[in-house]
Parts: C-alpha cells; structure tokens; sequence
C-alpha cells in the first residue's frame, strides 16, 4: 500500500535513500542539494541506514569516492548541484567510462556567473556528453520514483553506467507537496541488491580499473560505452514496466499529454511542464488544441520517439532552461530538431529559452508561447528560430 | 484557476519565520485531506532581510509550478514591509491581507496602495510575548490566516496542530501549550475578520 504523505524533493530523495541503504554516501553540501546529505546524515546518526556516510573536502573528491567505491563493488551515490557538478567534471566521465554505476541525486542550479543560487539546468546539460544516464523529473513525486528506478537502469548488466536523477532546485526541491511513497520493504525487493560481476575487493578474478588505454583498443572501448547508452534505453523501459506493475505509476522516455490531437506543442523539461499542463487545459477550454512532450530521459535521448511524437503536430517550441551559447539554440533543440529531421513534413520548430538563473515561468508566459505557435501554425512563417522569454533588454521583443 | 483552490502569499523578514509558518499551514491542510504546496522564493537570504512564501490549498492535485502573482490572500509577518515591498500586488479584492500590527485595519488601508479588499490585523507580538515569552510571530499568524481564509475548519486545524507540536517539541513539552493558546488566541483577537 501507498503511504500518503507531504515532502519536499529533497525530502523525497533522501527518503528514497535511506529505503534503499546505499553502501556508501560521499557528501559535500552545495545549495540547493545540501538537503539531501543533512537528511541523510541524521538516518547514519539514528542508525537507520548501514551505510558508510564519507565526508569529504570537495565535490571532486565526493565522484573520486563514489568512483573508488563502486570499483570495489559498493553501490555509491552522492548529491549536488551547479558548480559542484561542475568541479566534479573530470572525474564524471571517469565514473562513466569505468562503467560504475554511480547514483547522483543532481538538484539543478544555475552555473555561475553572475553568481546565483537558483534553478535552471546548465549544470546537468553541462555533463551531457560525460556518458551519465540523465532522468528529469517534474516534481517531488517523479523525483522519488525516479530514484528508486535508477539503480536497476544503472548497475544492469548491459548497461552498467552512472545515472543522475535530476529535479528542479528550490522549485521542487524545497516544495513541500503531497506524495505518494512506497514501503520501505517493497522498495527494497524491487530495488534488489548489487550483485557486480566484477570488483576489485572480494572477487576471484583480479582486474584494473582506469589503466592507461593504448590506441589500438581505447576506441573500441568508447564505441562500448556507447553501446550500453543505447541498451539502456530497453532498460529503462523494462524497469518502468516493472514499476507500473509494483507500484501503479507509468513511466517512459517522456510524458505525451494532449498530444493525441495537438496542433501545437511544447517540449521542455522538469517542474514546468505542470505549469504547462494548466495552460493547456485553459487553452482547450478555448478550442485550442495544445499538447506537451515532457522529456523525463535525456540520456540516452529517445531521437525516434520524440520525433514520433511530434509528427503531426503543426508547429513545436522547445523550450531550454539553459543556455548553450551555441549561437542558434540550446541543447534540448539541437536534439528535438536533429530527431525531426527525419520526418517527411517535420514541424515548424523554434527555441525558447526561458528560465535562466531562477526566472518565474507562470501559467500566462506559457501562454504568451501556445499563442505565439498558433501564429505559425495559422501562417506559416517561423520568424526567429532562436528566442530568449520575456527580456528586458531586448529592443524586439518575441515573448 | 478556479476558486476551488486557495492561493496565499507570505511576506516576512528573514528569520521571522515566514517559511516556517508557510510550511505549517501546508501540514495543517494536508492533514486535513488536502492537496498542498508550501514553498519559498529563495534569494541571497540574510536576516531581516524581505522574503517571500507561497502556499496552495486545493482539493484536487495542482501541478503549477511557479510563484503565485494573483493570491487570494496575502499574510504580512512584518509591518514595517508595508512601505518596502508591494505586498497587494495581484491580491485578489474578493480576498483579504492580514498584518502582523497592533494598530486597527482601517489604520493601515492608506499604505495599502488603494487595495479595495478586507483588511485584518492581529498583534502578533503581543499575543507571542504573553504566551510564549519571546517574539515568534509566525504562530499567531498562522491562526489568523487560517481563521481569516476559512480555508480550514477551526477545530480540525487545532486539533491537527497540536498533534503536529506533540510530535515536534516531544523533547520540550513545556512550549506545547503556549503554542496553543498563542492559536487560539490569535483566532479570537485578530481584527477586522
């Protein structure tokens, strides 16, 4: 039975947490995620959790943790945000390409500068190309499903890759709202244990981690790694089947909601896309046919799907919470639009990017960007492809 | 969105509380068998500081994820906002504002920057110096707005409030009962309700 109760996101990882006891925790606080290791310090103190809680001088060091504990065999997970992502750079694709299936409970924040401490997702689309699993969620209750799916994505044997879990800083991290929670019994039969077929410690067959790789094989070692982000994508599949099944929410590469119809469409990810939701349902009571594609895996990307999804809609904005600095996108675009390029009549499609460093995206700036859809849809001219919302500083304003 | 659902703003200075009586007024209604959101703005916070709360109250699942610019209630922890901050912007006229002040409504309507609706106040201070020794104004407020919105029934919020403080001051029961009477007092004296 599902226990009603009310958490912050950051409550709700920290729970899911301490139902699974990880072997090993290597904290270092950063805002907004600090949460997640203050909870979690306190279930080692009352003797909840049998983990080994590591407190370490620096995020760099924290991924170094993880990664030596997970080469050993342990299931290691951490916490952070922006510039801690950041510091932990090298080392992520270290984790990655060791193929150890590290758990990162990422709470996305802007990078600096200029210095702020609030949600948008450069931190994470940042690592996007370190061979981490990425899953977003839209709020406290995606968060912890979310979590409790990672480990069996991460440590499959045909993937066995790190996964970041990502949320929304402060928006959903530090919103206290209703949610659903699981037993702490059956999250731990449906988690199960990990059982790695190889470790440096208490295994018969002794083996290296990070040597040097010579020419002739380090190639071939990326186009592996490569292929388990492509297996994952079944994996990810199976264990939200699995989860259906157990717990009776539906998971997949990405939510469609109003799309069976929708002339019009936005594609976006995280807390907004229940912002969305309420434009929609306001827009159809107006005869508007909007929908919503909300991107919950980003790594692996599901290119078909999304463009599946997307092929009979007139006209698609997508909308970035980050800033690529590519000069004609951000990187939810470059992706959406790549995957369309294939259709025969792919959507008229334009980036709005929005929401940078903690701005507000209420009901009405949605909106302002379904009304701006229809007028391509009705005439067929795109006009800029590439638009930042609402901004003060621009002389032609867009949206 | 439909009136089904209650939006209230928080305005407060930084360790006022304002967070926290936000977040207890979301436990309150989700005891109650409701839907809640209970979350701050985050800044560079520092004390004294303004700072902003947000909750909605709604019998069904809201998934808005952002500030509320249209509240059906605003709750101002400290007077001295009045003339710092807009703290009636959006504020619904059919709705109300409650101020942390000893002075009467109709005293404070002129620095309400023409809002037509109900004004309450409530001494908060008085009423958390006499009850619990110190200056916690975010308890009072909590039962003012409450008692002003309707958006819980009285009995039930009390009863599910002093189960609340059981559990947390399990370590020092002696401030239950001040917290107590400082709601139910604050539910009898709050003014222009």
């Amino acid at each position: 039975m599902s226990i009603r109760d009310r958490l912050s996101g950051n409550e709700a990882i920290a729970h899911a947490m301490r139902q699974i006891d990880p072997d090993v925790f290597a904290a270092f606080p950063i805002t907004p995620s600090t949460e997640i290791p203050q909870y979690f310090a306190q279930y080692v103190a009352d003797g909840k959790v049998g983990t080994e809680y590591v407190t370490v001088e620096s995020e760099h060091s924290s991924m170094s943790t993880c990664i030596g504990a997970a080469a050993a065999g342990a299931r290691a997970v951490t916490a952070t945000s922006s510039a801690g992502l950041a510091f932990m750079y090298e080392v992520l694709y270290v984790a990655a390409s060791s193929r150890l299936p590290i758990t990162l409970a990422c709470v996305n924040r802007t990078l600096t500068g200029p210095i702020n401490i609030n949600n948008d997702h450069s931190d994470s689309m940042g690592a996007r190309d370190s061979g981490w699993l990425q899953i977003y969620s839209e709020n406290n209750q995606e968060a912890y499903d979310n979590y409790l799916q990672a480990m069996r994505i991460s440590e499959h044997p045909s993937v066995r890759l790190p996964i970041m879990i990502c949320q929304d800083g402060f928006i959903t991290s530090h919103a206290v709202e209703n949610i659903l929670l699981e037993e702490d019994e059956v999250v731990k039969r449906f988690v199960g244990e990990y059982r790695p077929e190889h470790a440096l410690i208490g295994r018969d067959n002794p083996l290296a981690v990070g040597p040097y790789d010579t020419c002739p094989f380090c190639m071939e070692h990326k186009v592996q790694q490569a292929e388990a982000m492509k297996n994952a994508k079944k994996v990810i599949l199976d264990v939200a089947a699995d989860f259906e099944r157990t717990f009776g929410r539906k998971y997949g590469f990405f939510e469609e909601y109003r799309m069976e119809d929708a002339e019009v469409a936005l594609v976006l990810i995280g807390s907004t896309a229940g912002t969305a939701k309420a434009c929609i349902e306001k827009l159809r009571a107006n005869g508007i046919k909007a929908g919503l594609v909300k991107v919950r895996v980003f790594r692996p990307f599901p290119m078909e799907e999304i463009a599946n999804a997307l092929r009979n809609v007139k006209a698609v904005a997508v909308m970035d919470k980050s800033e690529g600095y590519s000069a004609c996108g951000g990187p939810l675009f470059a992706e959406v639009r790549s995957a369309c390029y294939d259709l025969d009549t792919p959507p008229k499609m334009i980036d709005v990017v929005y929401g940078l460093a903690g701005r507000d995206c209420a009901v009405e700036d949605i909106e302002r960007v379904y009304l701006h859809l229809m007028k391509i849809a009705e005439t067929g001219i795109v006009g800029p492809r590439y638009i930042h919302m609402g901004q003060r500083s621009s002389q032609e304003e867009v949206l | 969105m439909s009136r089904t659902m209650t939006e209230i703003r928080w305005h407060g200075r930084g360790g006022q509380g304002a967070k926290t009586a936000c977040l207890l007024l979301a436990d309150a209604a989700f005891a109650s068998g409701k839907y809640v959101q209970g979350f701050p703005e985050y800044g560079p916070e520092r004390m004294g500081a303004p700072i902003t709360a947000y909750n909605r109250i709604s019998d069904a699942p809201c998934t808005v994820h952002s500030n509320i610019y249209k509240p059906n209630y605003v709750v101002v922890v400290d007077e001295t906002l009045l003339r710092a901050v807009d703290v009636t912007a959006g504020l619904d006229p059919q709705g109300a504002i409650v101020i942390n002040s000893p002075r009467a409504p109709e005293e404070l309507r002129p620095l309400l920057r023409g809002y037509s609706g109900k004004v309450c106040t409530l001494d908060a201070r008085r009423i958390s110096e006499q009850y619990l020794g110190r200056y916690f104004p975010n308890t009072p407020m909590l039962a003012a707005i409450v008692k002003v919105s309707g958006v819980l029934e009285p009995d039930r919020f009390i009863a599910d409030m002093e189960a609340s403080f059981r559990h947390k001051f399990a370590s020092k029961p002696q401030v239950i009962e001040g917290n107590m009477k400082c709601l139910t007092e604050s539910m009898k004296e709050v003014r222009g309700a």
